[in-house]
């Protein structure tokens, strides 16, 4: 592994973002589009949109970030470049790190701007401090890079790697918390969502609702997403072979 | 001098084809060896042997005196694909400079490959607007910057205008001048006599392993067109079921002891002509 080599992998990755203003247009922008749309559905319900609105700050950057880092491993793996890499000193782990790192400036960036139009323009209120809200934003953005890093290894084509995300990320959202309290689910969809790493993203979110500080629970939450974080990594450098048939 | 590459009884499958039939051959320091073959003789699959991205069933494949694949080779062999894989949304001069990070050779390397393979005028541009002969040296580019001591280049002047393949060649050559071994494919005979050394190529099979002159001399054509159809037509086995894998793999070197002589003289080439 060498720090160089996965820093100037992360300024790569970066670099063809950049080329594509597009991608940079939607990462940032859409994200506080729909929460500022989900605001005007709760227009009657304040209290439902600080908690609904919250969630998503989480859900969000997790969703984007799975589908862009899919995707673009998914085309490291078809151009050949993957393939060329493997032939040059760089580490599995520096290629994927560099990934997860340039994801989570992103990330961040996104996280920054959607927080801030929910809290200063859209009034958002929670009890825990924004930055506190954008920290989380950004560990669930990271998990969901690299969840969408090992997924990619499923994947032959874009069309498959776009369906993942119904499979790998629907039912992460639809047992998170986010549509119906986990502790009222019948015990083997709680069992379910209790294994599923978006759980602790939203788990953490709604401490920073209820509470002013930073709880120890929050911080458990916090633990979980990032040794989920490195399970996938592992996994997804398992998934990168050297030799292939 | 000796040899960069030893590959001995290599065998590949692939989607349960035998795509390479117990091959031995040897590519040599310092010079140019072309790999000639028609599509899909196996060619790319040595190609990816050698430079350990293939998984194979069975033989032995060393280079530069290591295992093919080992760790300490990735900053010594350089390794060009056929389809060119660089970086679409990159520019050039970005491309170049992400790999030279990868071998740690630097900007100055970067930029220098990049003038070499003649692209200096584009290296700001994007690499997916480049034309696919660009493409390919943008590609090529990429892997000169490593200074790499074993260069292996999968079709490299496919597409390219005469007078460019021109240059390509004359590259390679001050290239091996100053070192390196070079393992170029091709399934274009004319580029044969630019080689020093053929590797020849078909069904997973080595037909020769002459030099460009021994092989217009055993097979008395000038033409390499027609001194590839006089191998196969000179071959005693031309159904390829009727011999052991043994056997038939490369008339001119048939196993390790083999390897040690080069003349080609098991070539019975005689019988056929």
């Amino acid at each position: 592994m060498s720090l160089w080599i996965t820093f100037t992998t992360t300024g790569r990755v970066l670099s063809q973002i950049r080329h594509d203003r597009r991608t940079i247009g939607l990462i940032l922008f859409v994200p506080g589009l729909l929460i500022a749309l989900l605001r005007y559905v709760f227009d009657s319900e304040p209290l439902v949109f600080d908690r609904v609105g919250t969630m998503m700050l989480g859900i969000f950057p997790f969703t984007s970030m799975f589908l862009v880092t899919s995707i673009a491993m998914l085309r490291e793996r078809t151009s050949g470049t993957l393939e060329r890499l493997l032939t040059t000193p760089l580490h599995k782990l520096d290629l994927l790190l560099g990934y997860g790192i340039a994801f989570a400036v992103l990330a961040a960036l996104q996280a920054v701007t959607a927080s801030a139009v929910a809290y200063y323009l859209l009034d958002l209120d929670t009890k825990g401090s924004p930055g506190v809200v954008m920290g989380i934003a950004v560990s669930s953005a990271v998990l969901g890079s690299s969840i969408g890093l090992l997924t990619s290894a499923f994947a032959t084509s874009e069309f498959q790697a776009v369906q993942f995300m119904p499979v790998v990320v629907m039912p992460q959202v639809l047992l998170c918390g986010l549509f119906w309290p986990r502790e009222e689910m019948i015990g083997w969809l709680q069992a379910a969502s209790d294994v599923l790493p978006m759980t602790y993203s939203v788990d953490a979110l709604l401490e920073v609702i209820a509470y002013p500080d930073p709880t120890a629970r929050m911080w458990q939450d916090v633990a979980i997403i990032v040794a989920a974080t490195v399970v996938a990594l592992v996994l997804g450098a398992a998934t990168l072979r050297r030799r292939t048939p | 001098m000796a040899d960069s590459v030893e590959v001995d009884q290599l065998v590949v499958q692939r989607g349960g084809r035998v795509v390479l039939d117990a091959i031995s051959c040897g590519v040599a320091a310092g010079k140019v060896t072309g790999l000639l073959g028609p599509s899909g003789s196996g060619k790319t699959t040595l190609m990816r042997a050698i430079v350990g991205v293939q998984r194979v069933v069975s033989g032995r494949v060393s280079v530069l005196g290591m295992p093919a694949g080992s760790a300490a080779l990735r900053r010594r062999v350089g390794y060009v694909t056929q389809s060119p894989s660089v970086y679409l949304d990159l520019t050039v001069r970005e491309n170049a400079r992400y790999f030279a990070s990868l071998y740690g050779t630097g900007r100055r390397a970067a930029d220098q490959a990049v003038a070499d393979v003649g692209l200096a005028d584009a290296a700001g541009q994007l690499v997916s607007t480049l034309s696919g002969g660009q493409l390919a040296r943008a590609s090529l580019a990429c892997a000169l910057l490593a200074h790499p001591d074993l260069l292996v280049l999968d079709e490299p002047t496919v597409g390219q205008d005469p007078v460019l393949r021109q240059d390509l060649w004359q590259q390679f050559h001050e290239l091996a001048d100053a070192g390196t071994t070079l393992l170029v494919s091709s399934h274009v005979m004319d580029e044969a006599n630019r080689c020093d050394q053929l590797l020849l190529l078909r069904e997973g099979r080595l037909l020769a392993d002459e030099t460009p002159q021994e092989l217009h001399r055993l097979t008395d054509t000038d033409n390499l067109e027609s001194a590839f159809l006089r191998l196969i037509l000179s071959r005693p086995d031309g159904s390829p079921t009727d011999t052991g894998p043994g056997e038939r793999a490369a008339a001119p070197r048939s196993g390790p002891a083999a390897a040690a002589s080069r003349p080609g003289t098991g070539t019975d080439l005689g019988g056929g002509a």
